[in-house]
């Protein structure tokens, strides 16, 4: 019977998988989140149940084995979620564990060369959230701001808003996933809005809940926007190419 | 606090500021300490992205667009009937504040119009900047325009509030300078220039001794040079960069192509679109100088004074110099490597550690992401080899724009509007 390791859709349990194929020597024929199976009459399931201390031992032995730059080239790529991933860095586990300390810079071989690319597309995503987040100012002085990124990247946002706006309560809402980050000026916390106070689709809070000026500023920015541009040079595949329009409708300046 | 009346004021100055293409946020690592607001990150965020493609990452605006001068190729020059405004020193705290808190911007980019006198307009910019580092606990990014003919002393005190000062030279010649904007001089625009690179050069010397000194211009000068105002070549402009990333040791040269902006004046080319092609040409020699250990001499010499606009300035010098090519990957070192074209920085680094493992063929260098339709012509790797080397120089140059032509009809279509430009500049003196 084939067999295919489930585990719990979290980076953890999947270095559990990884462990235990290595604990009971079975090179697994796929590796899948149980939220992303497929029927398949001939395999068996077994699921893995996440363990936080089996998983730190395989990242710690990744972390010692990999060169520094590329510590976290696994990570960005799972966070990527491409369907089959999770093979694609298992076998590059493999090579890192039976001693290959370099083959993340085997460019020219397709698992590295995929896993290169979905982990930069990962982190471009990540880069995105420091550029497109727009706060807006509440009447308890908490800056708000609901945003929707195509993976999971919020949580590698928290050090540079945390580092940037020490002084200031703010949340970063995602609105697909329904989670956020909170900060209260000591520390972050992940929650869960139950009574959502804003719109679900482009996280704009209720106007009653707004801070006087909010509306105010929210229309010098727009004005801004509207004047800094040089309508000579008019280039609108440049402007999409950086500032894809699945963003736009969080933007304020992009709002009529 | 903020009224009404800053709306009409920021739209005035956002429309007066927007010439300057300098939008960097990039080069300082400044932190917040003492939980105040703001930060520096070394690689830059761009905020957002205005109609016209450029990036909006700080709040570019003016402090005035009065002006005492009249410079022949500025938009602000006195004798234009323009409505003008001028902000407070607090209006513009403010604005940065609040736009900062907010997240739409990574800093303030504060220039202005020259009024009363070059000290009275700095000290009024370099008060801004102390507000808010002082007054305000901001750390976050503030680049200022030194204003040519400001005191040295204002000039080093804006240095240790802001993280990039930058001085525009605007005319690439001093004789075409002397032409366009008679009240200015080369000597007040390479002072103030010279004393920031100093300035920043002592600052680091400092810095190593005592490690709490206070940063001067963390983020480097830089500068600007307009393109298509004055009949400059291309190679004078090159040769003219060259020397500033060398001798004033600048981080950026900006080129901004001309936008006629003053059509009455005769002493300006009459064009009907900014000479963008031109500008990109430009820009990626300056990348090539930059990047790819270039230097100005291979780019352009004296019997090619112009860029081509057709094909962009690495192709042209791998078709200028057919003797260097075809370029062994699996063997070449990387410097020879960087000067194939469809090759840049990353995949020629890729390439170096990749042939480790293998030797590479074309599909090996597919994955890595190199442009095989353009390299094909100048490499030869692990594979029995193609006949396509060996063209003659004008044959492989038709023929590769001709294949680019299928793909990119758009780009294209640009191309040849603004190719006419070229020959519309006035004759080189």
């Amino acid at each position: 019977m084939i067999q295919i390791f489930t585990y719990n859709n979290t980076f953890e349990g999947f270095l559990t998988v990884v462990f235990e194929c290595y604990k009971r020597g079975a090179y697994p024929v796929d590796i899948r989140s149980k939220n992303r199976l497929q029927r398949n009459i001939f395999g068996e399931y077994v699921y893995i149940e996440s363990d936080p201390s089996k998983a730190e031992r395989v990242w710690k032995g990744l972390r010692e084995r990999m060169p520094g730059k590329n510590h976290d080239l696994p990570f960005y790529a799972f966070l990527s979620e491409d369907d089959g991933i999770e093979m694609k860095i298992f076998r590059f586990i493999k090579r890192i564990f039976s001693g290959q300390f370099d083959a993340d810079t085997d460019f020219s071989d397709p698992d590295v060369s995929f896993l290169n690319q979905v982990a930069k597309k990962v982190k471009f995503e990540g880069m995105r959230m420091l550029q497109f987040v727009r706060f807006q100012r509440t009447k308890e002085d908490l800056y708000f701001c609901g945003i929707e990124p195509r993976y999971d990247v919020i949580p590698l946002a928290i050090n540079h808003y945390k580092r940037r706006f020490v002084n200031q309560k703010w949340i970063i809402y995602d609105l697909k996933r329904d989670y956020g980050i909170f900060y209260d000026l000591n520390e972050t916390q992940e929650i869960v809005l139950t009574q959502k106070r804003f719109n679900e689709l482009n996280g704009a809070v209720q106007d009653n809940l707004l801070e006087e000026g909010e509306a105010f500023y929210q229309q010098l920015w727009k004005t801004y926007f509207k004047n800094v541009n040089i309508a000579e040079r008019k280039n609108l595949r440049l402007q999409r190419q950086h500032l894809p329009q699945r963003f736009w409708k969080y933007l304020t300046e992009m709002q009529p | 606090m903020i009224t009404e009346a800053v709306t009409e004021k920021l739209a005035v100055l956002a429309d007066a500021a927007k010439y300057d293409v300098s939008c960097a946020s990039s080069g300082s690592n400044r932190r917040n300490v003492k939980k105040g607001l703001g930060n520096g990150v070394a690689c830059g965020i761009c905020h957002s992205f205005t109609e016209d493609g450029r990036c909006v990452s700080l709040l570019k605006i003016l402090m005035t667009n009065y002006c005492i001068y009249d410079c022949a190729y500025c938009i602000n020059r006195r004798t234009n009937d323009r409505p003008r405004a001028t902000f407070t020193v607090k209006e513009l705290v403010d604005l940065t504040i609040n736009f900062y808190r907010r997240n739409y911007i990574e800093g303030l980019f504060l220039s202005s119009g020259v009024i009363k006198n070059p000290d009275h307009t700095m000290e009024r910019m370099v008060q801004v900047a102390k507000d808010l580092r002082i007054k305000e606990n901001y750390y976050g990014y503030i680049h200022l325009k030194a204003i040519p003919g400001a005191s040295p002393d204002l000039i080093q005190e804006a240095g240790f509030y802001a993280d990039r000062l930058s001085v525009n030279i605007e005319i690439p010649t001093e004789q075409q300078l002397m032409r366009l904007a008679p009240e200015k001089n080369y000597k007040c625009i390479m002072n103030p220039m010279v004393q920031i690179k100093d300035g920043i050069i002592a600052n680091k010397e400092e810095r190593r001794k005592y490690k709490k000194a206070p940063m001067f211009a963390p983020a480097g000068q830089s500068t600007q040079l307009i393109v298509g105002a004055s009949p400059e070549t291309d190679r004078q402009i090159i040769n003219l960069s060259s020397q500033l990333y060398q001798r004033q040791r600048l981080k950026r040269v900006y080129f901004s192509g001309y936008l006629p902006v003053n059509e009455y004046d005769k002493r300006l080319p009459a064009i009907n679109k900014p000479p963008l092609v031109r500008e990109n040409r430009l820009y990626q020699s300056d990348w090539l100088m930059r990047f790819y250990g270039f230097k100005a001499d291979d780019i352009l010499d004296e019997k090619h004074p112009f860029l081509d606009l057709n094909i962009d300035p690495k192709l042209a010098y791998a078709i200028r110099n057919p003797q260097l090519y075809p370029i062994d990957i699996n063997k070449a070192d990387y410097e020879l490597i960087l000067r194939i074209p469809g090759i840049g920085v990353q995949s020629a680094k890729k390439i170096i550690y990749a042939r480790r493992f293998r030797k590479l063929n074309t599909e090996h260098l597919k994955r890595i992401g190199v442009v095989l339709k353009r390299a094909k012509y100048f490499i030869t790797c692990n594979e029995l080899p193609l006949r396509i080397h060996g063209f003659a120089p004008d044959i492989l140059k038709n023929r590769i724009i001709a294949e680019n032509r299928t793909n990119r009809n758009i780009a294209d279509l640009q191309l040849s509007l603004f190719a006419k430009i070229h020959h519309v500049l006035p004759p080189v003196h």
